[in-house]
């Protein structure tokens, strides 16, 4: 049966997460960018509202059910709110989330109930690797089996929280198929970079760069392993949720501001040039938004295309990102242009959802 | 409710069912109804009338109340969500067919959402009868498009026989032929006229008049010609003091100072505008696995879920189309949700419409594009899709009328403030 409701729980998750977004997020999002920090206060009361926590099962110390729509309401809430603090306060999962999808009933006692139970701590994983043509399911960092454990060779880039990370998730290509290994933060052979990644946008987000020399670890679902592409749908799907986030924002900044400035007597929203940028914006985020809910409903009910339609809207919103936040500069004109105003961050957090990934999952 | 995406059994059914029809009947016979602009696929319409009232679908392609028989609490009609259903899969087997569906169309639309409950009672019990009928809607003059207010046709109350005398002359009548010509083979139909009654009222002024077929005065004075949808009828109707029963007129019959009437009409479109999204998308997925199909047979594989930079031309168009169809597709499913759950989707309904026309018509030029002379060759049905399409992001309010909708919805704006 179709519905496009929210159920109960869904709902109040979205409301308090929209007011911290609203009321927090949004308000120090400038001067976290500007300030390349984020307040710890700020990143703790996120973690406050319990994503994470209600994604896991009572078992592993949490008290609810994961799901991929449930997740992508949330993130898109919290990146309306700003990309990097949401990132921020949904760093844990990078490293929950995947063994809440493939890890062994070993790994899900130990590091579970230790991660949900407690404060925000920085466990987070490590997907990219420099090269144009990055392609998750073709890593260059390499995994191989070495008795009963594993032993990890490469670079990865754009870690979150690496370097007071407790413990993360290598991707590493074993025998040409990526899996996840579980790697300790004192691992010999793992050396994190100093400097931080300096990119076009997110300057907020502490990202560092890895180096792995021939690193022991062990293998996300043990022996036997785990579906990759789960993990990878679900890291899709969380990066088509955020870009709606950032997109809405823009969207909302640029439709107040229109209707604020006055330009030949009239405000400027009511220039059909302005206003069918606006209708177009918002249109085509509901398309994206909807394709994203879709592609979530799909991973959750284990259709069979759920990785083809995370997959697309992945893409699809990566690119209704660009357009979106780039109208949204347009809109503020010249104003939109300067630092002062929100809209840029928001164009240049825009065009990194056509290559970052694996910084979020739901 | 949570968000879910499943077909339901009655309309999956319902699909599977269309499915065979649109390849069986449609198809087969596409080609000779474009090349033969009035002929009359006579075949088609009487299965249909018939194949529909048996389903039970309320004789032809008019919203149903229908409520899934699965679940034992109270759930919501789907009539609008099947009927969106209905017209996406007729419309992939050929749209101008699905243009001559019998059934009430537009001017039920009209009746349905404006009518009172005995003039719904009056007017729309006869699409279940043993004849296929037809009803269509009068609203576009020459000097009058999307502008509405710019509408000529006058209505007058005859105060002796309590009849309103009709002038004017009406354009781009989809299925006017077939609704106001007394075919033998087809039951009486009857047109909606959209008329003043009071040139300085404005909006308020407007009124929508049934008409049924055969009234003196009224005659098809053209059939037209088109780029595309050629199966489907689309007349010049002129009213030359035309009488319609005081009765006929839908809504209230004298002038308030408010833009009732008007808004009648609007929620008519409200109502349909994702049904002929709907429409337009079934011919872009037409055109898509028309596209994917040869593709295959020329060895070209769609490798999904590599990253953008690693892909060809080729693939990367196809990967966009697919995008934009999908995400179309679930906005017209939202709008009419929507308006089965009795919520106002007014926005919704229009965004849906503007991606409709925008998807449908960039779809197919760029499946002609792609298949080079396979997709120009009037070989194949491809190019008449894309003649097809275009219809899409006109009809029913152009893609910029529409956009202007949105935008007004969107900025909480008045015709006045957004013009």
């Amino acid at each position: 049966m179709y519905s496009f409701e929210p159920n109960e729980e869904q709902q109040m998750l979205v409301d308090a997460v929209g007011k911290y977004a609203t009321n927090d997020l949004r308000p120090a999002a400038h001067d976290a960018e500007e300030g390349h920090e984020l307040p710890k206060k700020l990143i703790s009361k996120g973690w406050e509202l319990g994503f994470l926590q209600a994604s896991t099962p009572e078992a592993y110390g949490g008290f609810g059910e994961r799901s991929a729509v449930t997740g992508a309401l949330a993130v898109e809430e919290m990146a309306f709110g700003d990309l990097a603090g949401a990132l921020a306060v949904l760093t844990p999962s990078l490293f929950a989330t995947p063994i809440l999808l493939g890890g062994s009933e070993e790994q899900k006692q130990q590091y579970l109930p230790a991660i949900v139970g407690g404060d925000w701590a920085p466990y987070t994983a490590a997907l990219m690797e420099m090269s144009f043509d990055f392609d998750p399911n073709a890593l260059k960092t390499t995994a191989k089996a070495d008795g009963g454990s594993y032993v990890l060779n490469g670079e990865k880039i754009f870690v979150p929280f690496a370097k007071a990370a407790e413990a993360m998730i290598v991707y590493a290509n074993l025998n040409g198929v990526t899996q996840g290994f579980i790697v300790d933060k004192n691992a010999a052979g793992l050396s994190i970079s100093d400097e931080r990644e300096k990119i076009m946008g997110l300057n907020a987000l502490p990202m560092y760069r890895l180096k792995l020399e021939n690193v022991t670890a062990s293998r996300l679902g043990g022996a036997s392993g785990h579906d990759f592409g789960l993990i990878l749908s679900a890291m899709r799907i969380a990066s088509a949720s955020a870009a709606l986030g950032v997109a809405k924002s823009s969207f909302e900044y640029a439709k107040n501001y229109a209707k604020e400035r006055d330009a030949f007597g009239v405000k400027i929203a009511q220039k059909q040039a302005i206003a069918f940028m606006l209708a177009e914006m918002a249109t085509e985020i509901e398309a994206m938004r909807l394709l994203t809910w879709e592609a979530a409903w799909k991973l959750d009910n284990n259709k069979e295309d759920s990785c083809v339609s995370a997959y697309l809207a992945q893409t699809g919103s990566a690119d209704m990102a660009m357009m979106v936040t780039d109208r949204g500069v347009q809109i503020y004109g010249g104003h939109g242009y300067i630092r002062e105003n929100p809209v840029e961050l928001l164009m240049r957090n825009g065009r990194g959802f056509a290559m970052l990934l694996g910084l979020a999952i739901v | 409710m949570t968000i879910d995406f499943e077909t339901p059994k009655p309309i999956a059914q319902m699909q599977t069912m269309l499915q065979s029809v649109a390849e069986n009947m449609m198809r087969t016979t596409s080609r000779e109804f474009d090349e033969n602009e009035h002929g009359i696929p006579w075949d088609y319409i009487e299965f249909m009338h018939t194949a529909m009232k048996a389903a039970g679908g309320g004789g032809g392609l008019t919203p149903t109340d229908e409520k899934p028989k699965e679940g034992a609490e109270k759930r919501a009609s789907i009539g609008y969500q099947k009927l969106a259903a209905q017209i996406e899969m007729l419309s992939w087997g050929d749209v101008g067919y699905y243009l001559i569906t019998p059934g009430g169309g537009l001017g039920a639309a009209a009746v349905q959402a404006a009518g009172s409950p005995e003039q719904k009672a009056k007017f729309l019990a006869r699409f279940n009868d043993d004849k296929p009928t037809f009803a269509a809607m009068c609203m576009t003059e020459a000097g009058a498009g999307s502008d509405t207010s710019a509408i000529r046709t006058r209505a007058v109350l005859d105060e002796a026989t309590k009849e309103w005398v009709i002038n004017g002359e009406k354009i781009f009548v989809t299925g006017g032929d077939k609704s106001f010509t007394e075919y033998e083979k087809l039951g009486k139909g009857f047109i909606v006229v959209w008329a003043s009654i009071d040139p300085t009222a404005g909006r308020s002024g407007m009124r929508a008049f049934v008409v049924e077929s055969g009234t003196q005065g009224v005659s098809i004075v053209k059939l037209e010609h088109k780029l595309g949808i050629r199966a489907s009828d689309t007349a010049v109707i002129s009213l030359v003091d035309a009488r319609v029963p005081y009765e006929n007129v839908l809504g209230s019959p004298t002038v308030e100072k408010t833009t009732t009437g008007f808004k009648g009409a609007m929620a008519t479109f409200d109502a349909t505008r994702p049904l002929v999204a709907a429409s337009g998308l079934g011919v872009a997925r037409a055109a898509l696995e028309f596209l994917k199909e040869k593709l295959k047979e020329n060895g070209v594989q769609i490798r999904y879920g590599l990253p953008r930079n690693k892909l060809t031309s080729i693939e990367r168009d196809v990967i966009d189309m697919e995008i934009m169809l999908k995400s179309a597709w679930l906005m017209v499913l939202k709008a009419v949700w929507m308006a089965d759950n009795k919520k106002p989707n007014a926005l919704e309904s229009s965004m849906s419409k503007v991606r409709a026309g925008d998807v449908t018509t960039k779809v197919t030029q760029k499946a002609v594009e792609i298949l080079g002379p396979i997709g120009y060759s009037r070989e194949f049905l491809l190019e008449k899709w894309f003649r097809d399409a275009k219809i899409t992001d006109i009809y029913e309010g152009t893609g910029q009328i529409n956009r202007l909708v949105v935008a007004r919805q969107i900025l909480g704006y008045t015709g006045a403030e957004l013009r």
